[in-house]
């Protein structure tokens, strides 16, 4: 075989593989959207559920999950931010900051139904906050910390050494620099990660389903001690444990869920691309 | 001079909240770990370790209870055997023709698409896979159910296809040019430049890639709790139900006793989980380091 077909077999090759990761994507996107936008109507997103949830809209389980995302960005989005901020502007390359490092790879890597079994061993029973919306947004909180380090991470180091330089020959403290020659440029980046990391909670199922899930409530949560519906468990109840539900629903509920995941992923994929191409130093 | 002074205290008081936050990882890593010993470890007055880990039954509610976790981890080692058959050479091929061979364009938009694939909730493709492929193997092979192991794998294979793909694709991006350069010059066509220089330089980034993505696979589970049928028996085929050690905790957390043997055995497989993912993500970050290199 000459190396020139060899070449040409071995692109194609390639080229069906890309093909059979992203495909997937478009079918996905389009038998959902096919099906389930029947079902989308100002009833459906705006109503609550009625007849065993066989009929009325999933009100309480969107607002529930924006509950709970707004929870776990207000707990994860300082903290992860500030141990960026150690991690690229204070801290050598010592022991301790390796450790750190390997920490938070190693939060990456946890499975998320052992994120619920923990929520629910320190937040639900420890500290008896029981099943609630802090317990839940608690447990989605430490989930993201990983994506909102490691973007903010990104994101401070890409600032340039001299405008540091710059600052601090100027007499500005160390944290007047970063406050006022670092972080803003950093801004866009964080901005990204938080996004990131918003959709990742929109979309987690196992970590709430011990620490916060409830299968039906009649009524909207009151207080942040209050169970709640969300989006993700409310799709798998409807899919896997309540027999008659109309297909359209099923799909429906799997759409708005779908759509509010995949559009901050692209908010955050068009952000990043935008600050990446205006960046001029 | 006091508002200098208290400049100084402010400053003070962000820098000790930074290194706190810098704590905080490594803090949380450790609870986790704490709290999953806990509530599970009183299983072990009752139960010896080898009977946990090996033991052949699961009957978790029968009386006496059996808390033999075999089944399960068979059944997980089965799914990620059968995903990782299918993900690592497609994901592998794909992280080549993306970072080599795509032209500008094409390559920012199948990189956004893997992105999105990435992003799309356990819980739809857990959904999406029961609605879609599960009748299809069903009557495909034509088996009593479609909720097999196999239905797992493929479904499991898709959520690490976007971990494997981008961690590969920085690992052969990060191959210096001159390797390319230097291949090209001595007559190498770009496919043996591909295949012989880069994707071999590139292979300690990869074999993190598959790790991580194995990872993923053993962690997950909404989708496959979905898909794979949950029969917690020793798996004899790929046509068959089987139980992950994640479809477990998340499918029986809810029937158990607070306190109880059966609540203290889902949190005994959670701290098996955990020290899995741990040596795999321990060992991942080894070779990224030694890629970056």
């Amino acid at each position: 075989m000459s190396p020139r077909l060899a070449q040409k077999i071995a692109f194609t090759v390639l080229l069906l593989a890309t093909l059979l990761v992203v495909l997937p994507v478009i079918f996905i996107l389009g038998i959902i959207v096919a099906k389930g936008a029947s079902a989308i109507s100002w009833e459906f997103l705006f109503s609550m559920p009625r007849d065993g949830m066989t009929a009325g809209g999933i009100f309480p389980a969107i607002l529930g999950t924006l509950y709970l995302v707004l929870g776990a960005i207000l707990f994860a989005v300082p903290l992860g931010v500030l141990a960026a901020v150690y991690l690229v502007e204070y801290s050598s390359d010592n022991w301790f900051s390796r450790l750190v490092k390997l920490a938070i790879v190693n939060l990456a890597g946890v499975p998320s139904v052992v994120y619920g079994l923990f929520g629910l061993g320190i937040f639900v029973t420890f500290f008896r906050f029981g099943a609630s919306i802090l317990s839940g947004s608690l447990t989605l909180g430490i989930m993201i910390l990983p994506v909102i380090i490691t973007s903010a991470r990104e994101a401070l180091e890409s600032v340039p050494r001299h405008f540091r330089v710059v600052s601090l020959s100027l007499g500005a403290s160390r944290w007047q620099t970063i406050r006022h020659s670092v972080l803003p440029h950093a801004l866009p980046g964080i901005l990204t990660g938080m996004i990131l990391g918003l959709g990742r909670a929109a979309g987690e199922t196992a970590p709430i389903l011990f620490t916060v899930a409830a299968f039906y409530l009649p009524r909207l949560p009151q207080s942040v001690f209050d169970q709640t519906m969300a989006l993700p468990y409310h799709l798998y109840v409807i899919s896997t444990q309540v027999p008659g539900i109309a297909e359209n629903v099923r799909y429906g509920t799997a759409l708005v869920l779908l759509s509010l995941v995949l559009l901050l992923n692209l908010a955050a994929i068009l952000l990043r691309s935008r600050f990446r191409r205006k960046k001029k130093w | 001079m006091t508002a200098n002074r208290l400049r100084k205290l402010k400053e003070w008081l962000i820098e000790k909240a930074i290194l706190l936050s810098g704590i905080f990882s490594v803090v949380f890593v450790l609870l986790i770990f704490l709290f999953l010993l806990r509530e599970g470890f009183s299983l072990f007055h009752g139960e010896s370790v080898g009977d946990f880990l090996f033991g052949k039954s699961w009957y978790p509610i029968s009386d006496p209870p059996r808390f033999g976790i075999l089944p399960l981890i068979l059944g997980s080692l089965l799914v990620t055997l059968g995903a990782a058959a299918i993900s690592v050479p497609i994901g592998i091929a794909a992280a080549l023709y993306i970072a080599e061979i795509a032209p500008g364009r094409l390559k920012e938009g199948l990189k956004a698409g893997i992105e999105l694939l990435a992003a799309i909730p356990s819980v739809v493709i857990g959904f999406i896979g029961m609605i879609t492929l599960g009748p299809w193997i069903k009557s495909l092979f034509n088996i009593p159910t479609g909720l097999t192991a196999l239905t797992g794998s493929v479904t499991l294979a898709f959520m690490a296809m976007p971990t494997i793909v981008s961690i590969a694709e920085d690992a052969i991006t990060a191959v210096p040019r001159q390797y390319r350069e230097a291949a090209i010059a001595m007559g190498a066509t770009k496919w043996q430049t591909t295949w012989r220089i880069v994707a071999r330089a590139a292979r300690p980034g990869m074999v993190a890639a598959v790790m991580l993505g194995i990872g993923r696979v053993i962690g997950e589970t909404m989708a496959v709790m979905m898909v794979t049928g949950n029969a917690a028996v020793i798996p004899a085929s790929f046509l068959q139900p089987v139980r992950t050690l994640t479809a477990t905790i998340a499918a029986e957390m809810g029937e158990s006793v607070q306190g109880g043997s059966h609540y203290a055995a889902l949190f005994a497989i959670g701290i098996v989980l955990f020290v899995i993912t741990f040596l795999i993500n321990g060992v991942a970050d080894i070779y990224l380091h030694r890629s970056r290199r």
